[in-house]
Order: structure tokens, then C-alpha cells, then sequence
């Protein structure tokens, strides 16, 4: 069954875990560097690898991130609250237990306003946002696939263990419809935005800074109990959330639809194929065993410490665009399509640096965006927003016109320079030099003296006759408004 | 070289300062007298005489430069195998980590390095601390110096042992339920577990995180006192670690006065299922305590009843927990399956299999059980509660007077064989005194308290968490009074040794 039909049978229900590293210097519980990369097993120190008799110590930044986030999600903070042991073995988790969060979150609570790319809003609930660490990796070597089937053994690399994570749990998202699987993907979308605007984390999905797990249950009716739900793990991409959900809804609609039962389990999205794949049967018996870290006291973070937090929290991404579409003068849609082309942030700081808003916007979503696409590049890796900020400066002050401006632009994107510079060097800036221009114009003048009859009997549009002759003669420098001034002072005497 | 090994470490520390004899000949004497007695007393699993002797010197050395040292520079120590100790091989008994060197210090080695105490090895214990009789080491077993047919406790029996042997003057061990104070009561020695977060466990191999702690041992209670100062202080590395002063206690032990103050006589901790013995020995004191000027009163700790319940849930849970990294993935044995497929599963299940002893399966099965969905509440949760009510009544009972005490095990030192062996119930019985402790956080010691049938029996001093001090400043007094009164437990042990 395709998703068009699925949605129109049943009702979905997905919720979204999301998983995201922060970007403290150092791991959550040791001082192991929390960098990218390096080699395996080369930012680790006893805590992360779990060594007898090791220890953990809570690292305050990470706290002070998770409490941001919470903040960001109009969260309540606890006053009080506790890591926990969740329980089982797995050669990637080197203490055989995460230290995780169980039933004292940090923040609980909050909501999300979700923007979809039509304008549509959907508030997104949500239940939690605790702390925990991360998990080392596997390599498996010696399969074809790269998976632990057919592996002939496999590797384990801890740099990622004990990396600070935050996760981020949904209340079941009702009401989506046929929109649940924008839904899922415009709500990620927006949490990274906002981890990028906090600054806790680079929130970069292809570095798996960000990771989802989704799931999807199916239901005849929003009156109806839930249905049997799955999940979906570590999906980590808009698109791939997108496709997972739309995936699972029309799986989900087929097996219901032939009187069979949707099975309680984890499944695995795959790229390729934009299918799910069965994982491991998860129950809710699924047991954990979770209990409180003995090895670490109790989180009390300060009421002051949390107000502090709050106080110092920036602008998030949606009561900024909400401020600039006012600031700006600028309508939803127009917005909507700056932050559909990832150009708030340019446009920003291009009416910082002196533009006017609509001018910046101009350009922008114009010039500099055709010429980005023919380059297959980002606008922001074209020019910079105070070439486009100087740019609009020439064009106020009258060196430019509209056409020399795109032949600036064009010598800027091909590294000639900032706008002035490149002006000079190729000679586009505006003639003022009066002799100059009346020597055109008087050129025109003598050799075309039936448009000049024409122009003396009234017919003022003939004056565009003359133009062509002196922007020739000027090499198109010339301002057509001061030659029109002089044409018709020379004819009308 | 047998006047070196019967003094105290205090006095050894003051001859090594006046230069009296060198570290070299003191660490040279206990060396000795370890390679003269192990075979009986079986007290070490790891004896490091070289290192031993390059600290001596480095510190004779040093001295002899005319160095700042610290008061017990020089003075040898014995570390129980649970106290990780970078490049010494540490094994916490266990068969699983038969080969670990650890690349990594702990802060209580650490500190004794900087100190300049010569390590003269490392102890036996029960695997992972658990058990009271030393009896569950994969590494042989240790004897009580007393009579070889006994016992010396556990878990910190060889640390224990090592005392009385007169094999080291200073042990350091652990105790979660009593493996300090048990087996210091069953081999006439001194145990302290201090005040939960006194001493940092990093670096200690975990048994029950919420309920371990580093005890200093020695045999008498100054110099338990001094090697408590020593290992004492916070440690950013360990969360749980208080961040409080450390006191002087050897001064307090030794100025301290018995005049005026009030011991608590714990009434759950004495009568029924207590030797005769044990109960005559522990009322003597209390004579002796109170001829002193000591004021004693009996004291109800109700709660206590339930505390070895409690403990019992607790402990083993956070052992599951604790001792589930030991995989073979990454370090210590790896055992491969015979049969079937060889995956992380199974390797997994096959090390354990293997590497694991009895006692120690069975508390990680006890504690999986108790941890498990719909049974969390009625077992770990009910449990956490009767240790806030362990924590409230002693509490309301340190109100009313300074200390309280009691014997410190039902028993002397078992037998071998038949008596202990065979039942875990009567073991487990046996930390009904000493764990309670633990439960709350609180300081504990033991100090002898005279023989029963030729055995010592153990006098437990418990003081409010946090407040140390007090526990010495009793123990002290009551010890010299009991020396005064004639019953200085370890000279009758001494003059046998040393004959």
C-alpha cells in the first residue's frame, strides 16, 4: 500500500528520541577530549574504557548544555536529580551499563513549535530531555556488508564512549496526518537549529552529532487506543527521517490491513532501498535493570545557576524569524523562502553590515543565488555578506546600476576582489565626468537629427533612440538619467 | 631483625626520623620475616620486594639529603590485591584478573608513594571483597596467625594477617560490610572504616560502589590513625569524596580521654546468637571503660534488625552492576566457548563462566534478580528504604550519647572446614554487627578486646558520619586502658612470634 492511501485508512502516531552530542571539551563523565575523529582508541582514558577500580565525575558543562537545551524546550529543570545504570552487555559499552538517566530526568516537559515548508505549525510535546554518555563503536571486518553478519570479527573503537549526550523524548505526536512524515523530519530539523543557536553542539547530521530514532504506530481513528509501535533507529537525516516514517506507515497500513499484527520491535532504515528491515524483537519487558549511580551524587543545580542559564540563553531560530519578519517589513512567504534557502543568517548579517533589508534580501535570493546554482555551491560560499552589504553601498551611492552591479558580482565570485576593488579593475564604475557624457551626447545629438525632430515635436520615448549610441560611446558607464537631463537641455535649448 | 618487625609503625616512624635504623633495614626485616612465614600464613598473593626496597632506599636517601618527609616515610605498608597499583599486577582475587597489570594509579597507591612508604605487596582477599573468611581467593588461602586452623577473616584477611604475623606493621584494605573490623577482630588487630568519602576509591576495584570504603589497619590504634591521615582527603577524582579537613588523629587517640564520655551499648548487637565468649570479652571491656569514668548506656537502634536484609539486596545489586565489565573484551581472562559459535555473546558468558568463583556468582545472580522489572520495588526499593531508616536511627541515637559499640562479630575466627565453608546464610549472619555501618555511611572500628578460648574478639567503636574524630578519641583511652588493665591482645601474640 503506497502512504497517499495508508494516511487515508489509518491515523499515525510517531514519536521521536533524538540523540545529540555536545561539543564540551571533554567527554561526561572523564577528561578524555571529546573530539572528531583521531586514531581508534586514542581519546580514552581509564574511566572510558571502564578500567577496575575507575570512576566517574560529572562534567559541569555538559550539565550546563543539557540544562540550555532543556531551557530552549521551555522545559521545567529538576531541582534535583540522579544518573542511573542502564544494564547490558555489548562489547561498545565498557562498563557492560550506560550511565544514563532513568526516572529523574534534568528536564522534563517542554514543547517545540514545529514549521513545515507551507507555512503549516504543529506544536511537538515534549516528555523529557535527560543526560547520558555515548557508546564506543563497532567495526565489523570480514563480511561483505560491513554488518556483524558474515563478520569475521570485529573491532571496537571507545573514542566515542562516554562522549556527553543529550536525548530528547516526544510525547506521542497526534493530530500530524498525512503530513506525519514532514512532521517528523521538520521537528529534527528545527531541534538542530536550535543546538546550533545555543551553541552546544556543531549538530552536524552527516557526523552523526545528531542522531533519531522514530517511531510509528498506526490507529483506525484518533479515537482509537494506540497501536503496536516501532521504532526505527539512528535514521540520521531530514530526508532519511522523512522516508523512514512515510516507509513504515504504508508498512504498517499493509500488514494491518491484511488482518495481521504490527510486531513490537527495533527496525533499521536503509539508505538504498528507503526501506525498514526487521531488528530485534523489543518488548516492554525489555530489561534494564536501571538503578541510581551509586559512583555519583545527586545533580542539585542551583536555582540561580538555572535562572543564570535562562538569562544568558540567545534568540532561538523561531522568535528570530519572527522578529525579523517584522523588522524587515518582509511578508511570511518571503521569509519562508529566506530560511528554505539557508539565507537568514546571510541576510542578517548583510543588514548588519549597512544594507537595507530589502535590498540584501535582492540579492541574495537573486544574483548571488543564480550564480551559486550554476557553480552547484552555497550562496554563503559565493561572497560573503559584506560584499553583498558593500555591494548595495555602490549601487546606493549611484557607481552602480543594476547591470554593472551583477558584472561586480560576477568579478567578486570569481575571487577578483571585494565590490570596490573589483569596480576598478575592471572600469564598471558609473561616469560622472560631465565632458565626457556631453561629448556623447552631443555625438548622438549630430548624428541623429530625425529622433532629435522627433524628441522636439514631444515624443519623449524617442529619447531612448539616443541612449543607445551614448552608452555605447561610454562604454555603458554612463547614467542614463543624467544623459536624459542633458538631451533634453541641449534640444529644448 | 625481629626488633624491627614487633614494633608499631608510630614507633618506627619516630626511629627512622632520629635516624635509628634505616628504611632499608626496617623494609629488609619484614621482607624477610614474609619469606620466613608465607608458606603458614599465606597472606599475600603478590609480594613486590624490589619495589619495596627501591622506596627504602629513595627515602633513606632522601632523608639523608636532609628532605622534608612525611611522618611515615620509610615505614612499610601492605596493600590488599583490591588497590590498584600501576605495574604491580592486581588481581582482586580473582581468576578473571589473574594477569591484570593495571596502567593506571590509584589515589590511595598514589598517596603512599608520595608518602614514601615502602609496598610490600599485595594481600589476599576474598575474590572481589566478598566473603569473611578469605576463604574465596583464587589465589590459595590465608591462615589466622593465631592458629592455623583458623580462619583470619575476610575480606581483608590478609591484610589482617599480614599484622598479626608481624609480616608488615600498616595494611590497607576495605570494608563494605565489615571486611575491615571482621577480620581485624579475628586476629587481634586494628580495623577502621572510616566515614563514607573519608578515603578516595578511585582506583579501589568495586565491589558495592555505595557501600565500599578504604580501611586503614594496623596494630594499635594510633598507628590505624596515622595511615587513616595519610590516605585521607578529597579527591576531585572520586564524586563521593567529602570534601572535609582531615583531623589529627593520632593526637586524638593518643590525648584522648574516656572521663565523661557516654557509649552507647547497642542492644540489637548483643545477646542472642552471640558467643559466650565474644559477650564476656566485650562486657569486660565495657568494665574496663567504665572504671575509667566512661558512662555506658544501652541504646536501641531498632532498624537494625533489618539492616542484614537490607545489605543483603543492596550490596549484591551494585556488585551485578559493578562487575559486569569484566567481559574479556578488553582486558583480564578471555575465554572462547568449545562449542558453537564464537561471538561476543558467548565469550562473554564463557569468561565469566570461567573466571568467576562461587560466592561471587552467586551475589551477581542475588543482585540481577533484585534489580529486575517487578521486582525492583518489593527488593532494591524497600531496601533503600529501611537504609534511610538504618541512617535516621543512628542519628537519634548519637543524640544521647558519643559512640556506640558492640562486639564486632557474633564469633571468633572460625575453623576451616565444616564451620565455615558450607553455609552462606551463617557467613552472611556474621556481618550482622559491622554492616550497619556501612549502610549508613557512618565511621567504625574495631580494636581488641581480649581472647576468647585463644582467639581475640573484636570491640566495635561507631561514631556519627563525618565524625572520626570522636571514634578515636574514644578508642584511644579505652585501648590503653585495656593495656593497663593487662589485656594488650597482640604482646601475647608477639612474644610467641618472635621466640
Amino acid at each position: 500500500m503506497k502512504y497517499e492511501e495508508a494516511i487515508t485508512k489509518y491515523d499515525p502516531v510517531i514519536g521521536i528520541e533524538v540523540h545529540v552530542e555536545l561539543g564540551t571539551a571533554t567527554k561526561m563523565f572523564d577528561a578524555a577530549p571529546n573530539t572528531f575523529g583521531g586514531g581508534p582508541n586514542s581519546n580514552i582514558t581509564p574511566t572510558s574504557l571502564g578500567l577496575p577500580g575507575s570512576l566517574p565525575v560529572v562534567n559541569a558543562k555538559g550539565v550546563e548544555y543539557a540544562i540550555r537545551i532543556g531551557l530552549a524546550l521551555g522545559c521545567e529543570i529538576a531541582e534535583s536529580c540522579r544518573f542511573a545504570r542502564k544494564n547490558y552487555f555489548y562489547p561498545d559499552v565498557p562498563k557492560d551499563f550506560q550511565t544514563s538517566q532513568s526516572d529523574e530526568p534534568i528536564a522534563s516537559e517542554g514543547q517545540v513549535e514545529v514549521e513545515l515548508e507551507d507555512g503549516t505549525q504543529f506544536t511537538i510535546p515534549v516528555e523529557r530531555a535527560h543526560m547520558e554518555e555515548d557508546a564506543g563503536k563497532n567495526t565489523h571486518v570480514g563480511g561483505a556488508t560491513g554488518r556483524i553478519h558474515g563478520a569475521d570479527h570485529s573491532l571496537v573503537d571507545y573514542n566515542r564512549a562516554g562522549v556527553p549526550l543529550v536525548e530528547i523524548v516526544t510525547h506521542p505526536i497526534t493530530g500530524t496526518g498525512e503530513r506525519a512524515a514532514e512532521v517528523a523530519a521538520a521537528y529534527v530539523r528545527t531541534l538542530r537549529d536550535i543546538f546550533r543557536a545555543l551553541g552546544v553542539s556543531e549538530a552536524r547530521m552527516e557526523q552523526g552529532n545528531v542522531r533519531a530514532d522514530v517511531n510509528v504506530s498506526l490507529r483506525e481513528s484518533p479515537e482509537a487506543p494506540l497501536g503496536t509501535r516501532t521504532e526505527t533507529k539512528n535514521v540520521n537525516s531530514f530526508r532519511s527521517i522523512e522516508r523512514a516514517v512515510r516507509y513504515e506507515i504504508a508498512r504498517q497500513a499493509t500488514v494491518l490491513d491484511a488482518g495481521e499484527k504490527v510486531v513490537q520491535e527495533t527496525r533499521h532504515f536503509h539508505e538504498d532501498t528507503g526501506e525498514t528491515t526487521s531488528g530485534r524483537l523489543k518488548s516492554d519487558a525489555d530489561d534494564y535493570r536501571y538503578f541510581p549511580e551509586p559512583d555519583l551524587v545527586p545533580l542539585v543545580p542551583s536555582r540561580d545557576w538555572v535562572a543564570e542559564i535562562k538569562e544568558s540563553l540567545p534568540e532561538l531560530p523561531a522568535q528570530k524569524r519572527r522578529r525579523l519578519t517584522a523588522e524587515w517589513g518582509f511578508s511570511d512567504l518571503e521569509m519562508r523562502d529566506i530560511v528554505n534557502a539557508g539565507l537568514l543568517e546571510a541576510i542578517e548579517d548583510t543588514v548588519t553590515a549597512g544594507a537595507p533589508a530589502a535590498a540584501a534580501r535582492k540579492w541574495w535570493t537573486g544574483e548571488v543565488a543564480r550564480l551559486a546554482n550554476q557553480r552547484e555551491i552555497h550562496p554563503t560560499e559565493l561572497v560573503t555578506p559584506a560584499q553583498v552589504a558593500d555591494l548595495t553601498a555602490l549601487l546606493a551611492d549611484g557607481k552602480l546600476n543594476d547591470r554593472l552591479a551583477k558584472e561586480v558580482l560576477a568579478g567578486v565570485a570569481d575571487g577578483e576582489g571585494d565590490p570596490a576593488e573589483v569596480m576598478a579593475a575592471r572600469g564598471l564604475e558609473i561616469v560622472e565626468d560631465t565632458g565626457a557624457l556631453e561629448a556623447a551626447v552631443d555625438e548622438a545629438i549630430a548624428g541623429n537629427p530625425d529622433v532629435v525632430e522627433k524628441i522636439r515635436g514631444g515624443k519623449m520615448q524617442a529619447i531612448g533612440a539616443l541612449m543607445g549610441p551614448i552608452m555605447k560611446a561610454t562604454r555603458g558607464q554612463a547614467d542614463a538619467g543624467k544623459a536624459k537631463e542633458l538631451i533634453l537641455a541641449k534640444i529644448n535649448g | 631483625m625481629s626488633e624491627f618487625i614487633a614494633k608499631s609503625a608510630l614507633e618506627l616512624a619516630a626511629g627512622l626520623t632520629s635516624g635509628e635504623f634505616s628504611s632499608v633495614e626496617v623494609t629488609q626485616a619484614h621482607l624477610d620475616r614474609i619469606r620466613d612465614t608465607e608458606e603458614d600464613f599465606g597472606s599475600f598473593i603478590t609480594v613486590t620486594d624490589d619495589l619495596a626496597l627501591a622506596t627504602a632506599k629513595d627515602v633513606d636517601d632522601r632523608r639523608s639529603r636532609g628532605e622534608d618527609l612525611h611522618a611515615l616515610a620509610g615505614v612499610p605498608v601492605a596493600l590488599k590485591d583490591l588497590v590498584v597499583t600501576e605495574g604491580v599486577r592486581t588481581t582482586a582475587a580473582s581468576k578473571i584478573l589473574e594477569n591484570w597489570v593495571p596502567p593506571y594509579e590509584s589515589t590511595v597507591h598514589l598517596k603512599v608513594k608520595a608518602a614514601g612508604l615502602p609496598v610490600l605487596g599485595k594481600t589476599n582477599l576474598d575474590e572481589f571483597a566478598m566473603g569473611s573468611t578469605t576463604e574465596h581467593s583464587a589465589f590459595g588461602t590465608t591462615r589466622n596467625p593465631w592458629n592455623l586452623e583458623h580462619v583470619p577473616g575476610g575480606s581483608s584477611g590478609g591484610a589482617a594477617a599480614a599484622l598479626a604475623g608481624f609480616q608488615a606493621p600498616l595494611s590497607v584494605g576495605t570494608d563494605t560490610g565489615g571486611s575491615v573490623r571482621q577480620p581485624a577482630a579475628f586476629t587481634g588487630t586494628v580495623g577502621v572504616k572510616p566515614t563514607y568519602g573519608s578515603i578516595s576509591r578511585y582506583g579501589i576495584i568495586a565491589m558495592a560502589s555505595s557501600l565500599d570504603q578504604v580501611g586503614p589497619m594496623g596494630r594499635s590504634v594510633a598507628d590505624a590513625a596515622a595511615l587513616h591521615m595519610l590516605l585521607a582527603g578529597h579527591d576531585p577524582l572520586d564524586s563521593t569524596s567529602l570534601p572535609d579537613p582531615v583531623d589529627d588523629f593520632v593526637a586524638l587517640a593518643q590525648n584522648g580521654t574516656l572521663k565523661g564520655k557516654k557509649l552507647g551499648v547497642i542492644k540489637q548487637l548483643i545477646g542472642e546468637g552471640y558467643d559466650a565468649g565474644v559477650r564476656d570479652a566485650f562486657t569486660a571491656v565495657l568494665d574496663v571503660a567504665a572504671a575509667a569514668g566512661a558512662e555506658i548506656i544501652e541504646v536501641d537502634v531498632p532498624s537494625i534488625s533489618y539492616a542484614l536484609d537490607a545489605y543483603y539486596l543492596i550490596m549484591p545489586s551494585e556488585v551485578s552492576s559493578n562487575l559486569a565489565r569484566y567481559d574479556g573484551m578488553r582486558y583480564g581472562l578471555r575465554v572462547e566457548p568449545t562449542e558453537g559459535p564464537v561471538t561476543a555473546e558467548t565469550v562473554m558468558a564463557a569468561t565469566r563462566a570461567a573466571g568467576f568463583g562461587a560466592e561471587v556468582k552467586r551475589r551477581i545472580i542475588l543482585g540481577t534478580y533484585a534489580l529486575s522489572a517487578g521486582y525492583y520495588d518489593a527488593y532494591y526499593g524497600s531496601a533503600q528504604k529501611i537504609r534511610t531508616l538504618v541512617q535516621r536511627d543512628f542519628a537519634k541515637a548519637f543524640e544521647t550519647v558519643d559512640v556506640l559499640v558492640s562486639p564486632t562479630a557474633p564469633t571468633t575466627a572460625l575453623k576451616f572446614g565444616a564451620e565455615s565453608a558450607s553455609d552462606p546464610m551463617a557467613l552472611y549472619l556474621g556481618d550482622v554487627a559491622t554492616l550497619p555501618a556501612n549502610l549508613a555511611g557512618i565511621p567504625g572500628l574495631s580494636l581488641p578486646a581480649g581472647l576468647a578460648d585463644g582467639l581475640p574478639v573484636g570491640f566495635q567503636v561507631l561514631a556519627p558520619a563525618r565524625e572520626d574524630r570522636r571514634m578515636y578519641a574514644v578508642a584511644g583511652p579505652l585501648e590503653a586502658a585495656l593495656e593497663a588493665a593487662g589485656s594488650r591482645v597482640l604482646d601475647t601474640l608477639a612474644e610467641g612470634l618472635t621466640k
